[in-house]
């Protein structure tokens, strides 16, 4: 649906990499062109017309992001380049600070890279120990396997709400009572859930949570971190010069600006925060659960139809997102990819950013589906007939 | 040499699994070779005899033509001297990038000719080539 508001989708091609960025719509494209063309300043306090435009502009795109996640306020959201720098800034500038040796982080080892590799560090730098949730037979997230996991040393849950392989949806908001009882941090990286299904940080009651904007319909280098007020005002800035600071003077003194604009030194990536801005407006327009709902449908179909081809393999068939992962019967994945390219049909092949997760599903690679809500049925009938006719694959590829 | 001949030394050596094996032997050196920029990860394990290649293995997962190419090139470096190796793998690699080769020497690896004409894929045709021309230089 709402296909005619991608240019993208002129150019002849079944785009299934919704997972890795999405394509933008023009409205997105067109606000980005306007701050462009028509009122390029820096964000100022209103020195001028233009510049209080951006501010405000700024601004409001805060408060939007504050309501599209549903946030107690503006003041909790802060503007970074992306989940990785969100989940980077919080690990560091945060539980850096708070943790001690022996101090245990719980995830999954079907997560993304960067909700692991900043918690590999703090593990060589302060001591503290990574473990593991067991994931259940479908590669899952159970609250059992988290109340087991979790002992008198746990101090943060660090996990996506939707993973970028398998794709489950994880119990968040259980988890969040589970931890919260135990006085257990839990910072959600829902890069993946974010443009699909509705984000609730008051509902979930989750402590930190990361998303980027070009995996929901906006612009590439701008994301949000989400941190509960409380938590905010004991982090210090990690960047120090223009545009954070109230007051400084000559003896080294520094008066912070107010949370949350203290963590956003120097001139900020404008054009990406008011193109996630336009993108959250489209999404609004058209529903969340409208997009879940479709993207759902579509899901179950592309399911049914992998499933009457004997020749392949589908590694996530229970989950119910957008990623299908799969491979053809002893056909290296990307052979397969580089296969669907030639029809002109984008996905991803590999490990996916999650090179732990071979040691729980016993595949190094594979190949990913992961759709949209600008999918048709007509394009899954097309991945279909090709995948059908694989046979000539390698004569099509060589 | 025609496209259906090359797809088929292609696709013989890709299925040939005669030097497809994880070795723990010690008589090996073992080397990685991975494109981090794709998927393609093979470990393999040289054994020499002197100046002589005495045996070569390979295992892991890769693309086709990575795993075509080593399978193909390793057939032809066993057996011989360093130099004669790295000299194959020299005409193998200029065939690659578009330069001057000698026919003669890598024989069918000719098949690969048209993988340098897609830059992307030169490092699945060189995946086994840059690690073993890397140990065999050193042992010069």
């Amino acid at each position: 649906m709402h296909r005619e508001d991608f240019e993208m989708l002129n150019n002849n091609i079944v785009y299934f990499d919704n997972g890795a960025t999405t394509f933008k719509p023009k409205l997105v494209v067109n606000a980005i062109n306007d701050y462009y063309t028509k009122y390029t300043a820096n964000a100022h306090r209103g020195d001028y017309k233009n510049s209080l435009l951006v501010n405000e502009k700024y601004d409001e795109a805060r408060q939007k992001v504050a309501n599209f996640i549903n946030a107690e306020s503006s003041s909790e959201i802060v503007f970074t380049s992306g989940a990785t720098h969100s989940l980077n800034f919080v690990v560091f500038n945060y539980f850096k600070k708070i943790l001690k040796k022996g101090d245990e982080v719980l995830t999954t080892l079907s997560e993304h890279a960067s909700n692991l590799l900043p918690w590999f560090v703090l593990e060589k730098e302060i001591g503290i120990k990574v473990k593991y949730i067991e994931l259940n037979e479908d590669y899952e997230v159970t609250l059992e396997n988290v109340e087991k996991a979790i002992n008198n040393n746990t101090r943060v849950i660090a996990l996506a709400h939707i993973t970028n392989v398998i794709g489950d949806i994880r119990p968040i908001k259980d988890i969040c009572v589970l931890a919260h009882r135990r006085d257990i941090k839990v910072v959600v990286d829902a890069a993946q859930s974010i443009a699909h299904t509705k984000v609730d940080v008051r509902d979930l009651d989750v402590d930190f949570l990361a998303f980027s904007a070009h995996k929901m319909y906006g612009p590439t280098g701008i994301g949000v971190l989400y941190g509960k007020y409380s938590l905010l005002e004991e982090m210090e800035p990690l960047f120090y010069g223009g545009g954070m600071n109230a007051i400084y003077s000559k003896d080294g003194y520094i008066e912070l600006m107010e949370i949350p604009t203290r963590f956003e030194a120097g001139t900020q990536n404008i054009e990406g925060v008011i193109g996630l801005s336009a993108a959250i407006d489209y999404i609004n327009k058209i529903g969340i659960s409208n997009i879940s709902k479709y993207e759902e449908e579509l899901r179950d179909y592309l399911i049914k139809k992998l499933k009457e081809l004997d020749f392949i393999e589908i590694y996530n068939i229970s989950d119910s997102n957008i990623n299908v992962a799969f491979n053809i019967k002893n056909v290296f994945s990307q052979d397969t990819a580089i296969y669907l390219d030639k029809y002109n049909i984008c996905i991803r092949a590999g490990n996916h950013c999650s090179k732990v997760l071979n040691e729980v599903i016993s595949v190094n690679n594979t190949c990913r589906i992961s759709l949209s809500f600008y999918n048709t049925k007509d394009e899954i009938d097309l991945l279909i007939n090709v995948l059908k006719n694989s046979k000539n694959l390698y004569k099509e590829i060589l | 040499m025609d496209r259906e001949e090359k797809r088929k030394i292609i696709l013989d050596n890709y299925n040939d699994d005669i030097n497809r094996k994880e070795i723990s032997s010690s008589d090996y050196i073992k080397v990685n070779s991975r494109n981090f920029s794709c998927i393609d990860n093979i470990d393999l394990y040289i054994k020499f005899n002197n100046n002589i290649i005495d045996d070569i293995k390979f295992n892991g997962e890769a693309c086709v033509i990575a795993i075509s190419s080593t399978s193909l090139l390793i057939k032809y470096l066993i057996g011989k001297s360093v130099e004669e190796a790295l000299n194959i793998i020299s005409n193998y690699e200029n065939m690659i990038d578009g330069l001057s080769y000698d026919q003669s020497i890598i024989k069918d690896l000719i098949a690969f000719d048209d993988i340098g004409k897609q830059p992307s894929r030169k490092i699945c045709a060189t995946l086994a080539s840059r690690k073993i021309k890397e140990l065999l230089e050193k042992s010069v």
